[in-house]
């Protein structure tokens, strides 16, 4: 296994493109490493990105913000203008793995991980967030609801990888939440999540939102029906039950050691339910 | 030995919260683990493993393996010896399989080069040719008469013909008229559990060095909670003599009961004697959980009448316990701790085991009490509810107490189940409110305890320190607990003493650290060796003032003249004795041998507070209460940590932690991440209550504390989600979605 440290982005997408072996980058390397301990992969090659110009910058940009793809969950966490803009963002950055984790683990790693369990994920999503992608031929910019295409998979071409992701700019009167179901109080993958992201007249009343759920399908599912059920709102009983029977239309969950296809089915609509009710709160509304 | 008469001792030492001798060494990460150990020129071990759950072994060609560079040796199955003794042969054959594979992660041929990853390409140059045969994994299934049978002609006489051959032990325990007592009943209730298999859990994976020469002398330097166990058993596994093999107790990452046995000893040091190198082997977390001991799984089915105002008037339990691959008796621990907080006019409990195609099971805290009496403080409490009696109530009415005969035979003696269920109720927690959607649980729990073999030297030093040396590792705080007993006879301060574990050359024969027998077993044999060396100094001192012997008395740490005839001679000081034992006779030791009963049988009352989250089945714990008769609570610190740590891990089993099974029969969940023990965000802080009951048969009245407390967290916690569920749970774990769909149907 050979080690590259890229002295340029592009430098980086040539190794990469010409590595005929299996090829990994190096973010946080929570994933990558355990992998390599547990003797899942072999890669040919590490690229290591961190050190690359604005990998561990978090700047603003057009009312929203740019995280470099090095940036780890704590620095996001520590970010009080990231956390006011995008909480739900930040609170599913945050709840991967422990305060060591924390310190390592990047938002690019978990989504180009491919889990469709993957805690930063579903509010990336219903956040609109796009990430910049750098590819042997220049530069293009992706939704991140586009990047994962299965367990373990992303489309991403070879050669191709995240720089930065962008949170875009969001009016006061809105707001995110993201809530995940493990077993335990944390360490642990989730048997199913939502993010709900919502956007509040001044009287409270919804006027966009977004729903996303995870660990229920191959890919994280962003549930355009269950954002139609809540706008023109103020999440009342019809409403919630509208997100709720949509959520469980769009899970196509399987069932495994973590969870049944009828449990993480009726906990993601509840996981919904609840985040839709404190991003409502978040973003200033009165039920 | 007998409790001393002068009941109302004043301790000095014991019973204080002294500082644990081997804390720094913990906390600065110097202490020596199993696999902190090297030597020079020592190779690294490796151990392939089946891949199947049953599969016969048609032939392993090693040779690609042999032939790459660095490989030093390869050992399979008939590298060790076939020892004639069952339980032996069992150990070696689970060691390294000989022509089956019983089990997924079963070792089937090992490896020793000069690098771990040449070690482990070698492992994958191994080509195993297996036949798969068909497998079971479940305990009713084995049960059946065409079940797959995991290994013929095992079963005891005991077994009636005509079983399936996986069935190998059966038992009986009880007495009365059961048909009578159901007859009184005013309420009957009969209900069917299961439980999944559990692992110890121990942070610290089985690791250790091996070497063994051409000679025929061996040195082993691993992670254990018995080195005489592992010299016994390599010996057998090796075909050498026990005096031939040295073993070396590392400090030890946890054990619970997981490190009773041996997994790689024998193979690192097979390779050893081909490669004439030292090798090491550690165990990855995966081979952990595939191989080592998980405990048994199970399946009950208990009866328990009950008249209106709660007396128990008949019960019955039939206990059908696996222990994985091979015989095992544990579901006769099981079925005679069932009933055993009861006094029962007629009681019986019967006891199966079958086997499966799991790993052996090894001991876990208790073995087999937890999940039998989980299936009974069950039905219990389901009677209370039904009834509408208080539980604590009819525990006490039926609870046993000193002149009990117990459900599996002996009469009780002093114990203290009646003190324990009324310090329960006494305490706050008891009628703490609960709010909606929580649920209070209780129930009882009772362990034999063990005494057991064990030998102990104690050393006066001529600084007038002393070194106290005994053979069982610590597992539990042991060496500061046997410390201070110690000092305590000896009527010296704690931090004069030390004490320190023996290799199997240094000392006789003990025990294994296991029945919560240390503080019990070595405390007594170290408070003996203390006398004898107290008589010897009192000898000594009799010599100096030229009196008799029988007018010299210990007190405080000092010879003192006593009696009519005796002068007035001042005191002498221990450190004064030692100071001049060359010139009164030589060095100043005692020692005590025993083979130690009267440990005492121990009882322990645990309260939980549920809370349950009606729409995803999550299980909150709000608040846990354990009361438990120490007897004797030598450093309260440590014997509070036996009973957080048994309920912490018992809440584990009742929620969360399982053996998943697949299909195809291999193991799903062999890491921490899907073997869910809990984490310290999902408890509160664990209550303790310590009773002192003194236990007659120990000079301090010391019981054993370790293992009560794993034993009743499971009825505990699932009594409290039943009635904060409002529905009965039957199968542990209680993961949320079992739940969940008990809870919504
Ligand atoms: C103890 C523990 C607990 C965990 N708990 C959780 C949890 O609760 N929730 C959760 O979702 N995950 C969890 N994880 C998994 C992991 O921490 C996360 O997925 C994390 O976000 C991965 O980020 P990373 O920077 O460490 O990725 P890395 O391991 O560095 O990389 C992961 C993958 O992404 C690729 N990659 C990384 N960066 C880029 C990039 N810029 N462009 C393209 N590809 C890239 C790599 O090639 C690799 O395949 C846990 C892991 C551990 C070890």
């Amino acid at each position: 296994m050979r080690y590259v440290k890229p002295q340029s982005f592009e430098a980086a997408a040539t190794l990469l493109h010409e590595e005929a072996g299996i090829a990994r980058i190096l973010a946080g390397g929570t994933d990558v490493l355990v992998q390599l301990k547990a003797e899942m992969v072999e890669p040919d090659l590490m690229v290591d990105l961190k050190h690359l110009p604005g990998m561990r910058e978090i700047v603003a940009e057009d009312g929203g913000f740019r995280v470099g793809a090095a940036v780890s969950g704590a620095e996001m966490g520590e970010h009080a203008a990231l956390k006011a803009m995008w909480p739900g963002v930040v609170e599913g950055v945050e709840l991967i793995g422990s305060s060591q984790v924390q310190s390592r683990a990047t938002m690019a790693g978990n989504l180009c991980t491919g889990s469709p369990a993957g805690d930063s994920v579903p509010a990336m999503v219903t956040a609109g967030a796009v990430a910049r992608v750098q590819g042997p031929d220049g530069v293009r910019d992706v939704p991140v609801v586009d990047i994962p295409t299965g367990p373990g998979k992303n489309s991403l071409a070879k050669g191709e990888f995240i720089t930065s992701i962008l949170l875009p700019a969001r009016p006061d009167t809105a707001s995110d939440a993201y809530l995940r179901f493990i077993p335990r109080t944390e360490m642990d993958i989730a048997v199913s999540s939502a993010a709900v992201s919502l956007e509040l007249d001044s009287d409270g009343v919804v006027t966009a939102a977004h729903v996303a759920v995870g660990a229920v399908a191959p890919t994280v599912l962003l549930v355009q029906d269950a954002g139609v059920a809540l706008v023109g709102s103020k999440l009342d009983d019809a409403a919630i039950a509208g997100l709720v029977a949509a959520v469980e239309a769009a899970c196509n969950p399987i069932t495994d050691k973590r969870g049944t296809i009828e449990f993480r089915t009726k906990t993601a609509g509840v996981l919904a339910k609840r985040a839709a009710h404190i991003a409502y709160a978040r973003a200033g509304g009165q039920a | 030995m007998a409790f001393d008469a002068q009941a109302e001792r004043n301790f000095k030492v014991v019973g204080t919260r002294v500082t644990r001798p081997d804390g720094i060494d913990k906390v600065t990460g110097k202490a020596a683990y199993g696999a902190d150990v090297s030597a020079p020129g020592m190779l690294h071990g490796r151990i392939l493993r089946s891949p199947h759950a049953h599969a016969r072994i048609v032939s392993i060609d090693t040779s690609a393996a042999k032939a790459l560079t660095g490989v030093k040796a390869v050992v399979t199955g008939t590298d060790l010896a076939q020892p004639e003794d069952e339980a032996f042969a069992d150990v070696a054959i689970n060691c390294l399989a000989r022509d089956k594979v019983l089990y997924d992660g079963h070792a089937v041929a090992a490896v020793a080069a000069t690098s771990k990853a040449i070690a482990k390409q070698a492992i994958r140059l191994i080509k195993v040719n297996y036949e798969k045969l068909p497998h079971v994994t479940d305990v009713d299934e084995a049960m059946k008469p065409d079940a797959p049978v995991v290994q013929e002609g095992r079963a005891l006489e005991t077994v009636p013909a005509g079983m399936s051959q996986n069935v190998t032990t059966h038992c009986q325990f009880g007495h009365g008229d059961l048909e009578a007592g159901f007859a009184k009943a005013d309420k009957i209730i009969e209900r069917s559990f299961k439980t999944a298999a559990t692992h110890q859990g121990y942070i610290e994976p089985q690791a250790c060095m091996a070497s063994l020469g051409s000679d025929g002398r061996g040195e082993v330097w691993c992670c254990t909670q018995g080195q005489y166990m592992v010299r016994a058993n390599c010996a057998a596994a090796l075909g050498v003599e026990e005096s031939q093999l040295r073993i070396t107790a590392s400090e030890i990452g946890g054990g619970f009961g997981g490190k009773t046995s041996t997994f790689i000893e024998p193979v690192a040091l097979a390779l050893s004697r081909k490669a004439g190198k030292p090798v090491k082997i550690v165990m990855t977390r995966d081979e952990v959980l595939k191989a080592t001991g998980p405990t048994i799984s199970t399946s009950m089915d208990i009866k328990i009448g009950m008249t209106k105002d709660g007396r128990i008037t008949a019960a019955r339990g039939e206990l059908r316990y696996s222990g994985g691959a091979y015989p095992n008796a544990t579901v006769d621990m099981g079925a005679q701790a069932a009933f055993a907080a009861y006094d029962l006019e007629a009681v019986e409990t019967v006891g199966w085991n079958a086997m499966t195609n799991r790993p052996k099971e090894i001991p876990y805290r208790a073995p087999g009490a937890p999940t039998a009496i989980y299936a009974v403080e069950s039905v219990v409490d389901e009677l209370c509810q039904e009834l509408g009696l208080d539980p604590l109530d009819v525990r006490l009415m039926n609870a046993a107490r000193k002149g009990t005969r117990s459900s599996y035979g002996p009469t009780f003696n002093e114990i203290g189940l009646v003190a324990t269920l009324e310090a329960a109720k006494a305490h706050p927690h008891y009628t703490a409110p609960l709010g909606p959607n929580q649920g209070r649980g209780l129930s009882c729990g009772f362990w034999f305890n063990f005494g057991g073999n064990t030998c102990v030297s104690l050393n006066i030093n001529d600084d007038g320190t002393i070194g106290v040396v005994e053979g069982n590792p610590d597992i539990g705080g042991s060496r500061a607990s046997i410390s201070m007993m110690a000092a305590e006879e000896l009527g010296v301060p704690y931090d004069k003493v030390r004490t320190v574990i023996a290799d199997t050359s240094s000392l006789g024969f003990n025990d294994i650290t296991d029945g919560s027998r240390v503080t019990f077993a070595v405390g007594l044999a170290t408070i003996e060796a203390a006398r004898a060396a107290i008589k010897e100094m009192c000898r000594r001192v009799a010599k100096i003032w030229d009196i008799d012997e029988e007018a010299v008395i210990w007190e405080d740490g000092c010879a003192k003249p006593a009696g009519p005839n005796a002068g007035t001679h001042p005191p002498m000081t221990l450190a004064e004795i030692a100071a001049i034992a060359g010139k009164t006779g030589g060095p100043i030791a005692g020692h005590h041998e025993v083979n130690a009963d009267g440990a005492g049988v121990s009882f322990g009352v645990h309260l939980c507070d549920t809370e349950v989250d009606r729409e995803t089945g999550a299980v909150k714990i709000l608040r846990y209460t354990v009361f438990q008769d120490a007897g004797k609570a030598v450093h309260p610190d440590y014997v509070e940590g036996q009973m957080q740590g048994g309920a912490v891990q018992g809440i584990g089993w009742a929620l969360n932690e399982e053996y998943i099974y697949g299909e195809d029969g291999r193991l799903q969940n062999a890491g921490f991440l899907d073997y869910r023990v809990p984490v310290a965000s999902d408890l509160p802080p664990i209550e303790t209550v310590i009773l002192e009951i003194p236990n007659p048969g120990h000079p301090y009245g010391v019981r054993g504390v370790g293992e009560t407390p794993i034993v009743p967290p499971l009825a505990a916690v699932s009594n409290a989600v039943s009635r904060a569920a409002g529905v009965r749970m039957t199968e542990l774990p209680m993961s949320p979605p079992r739940l969940l769909k008990a809870m919504t149907g």
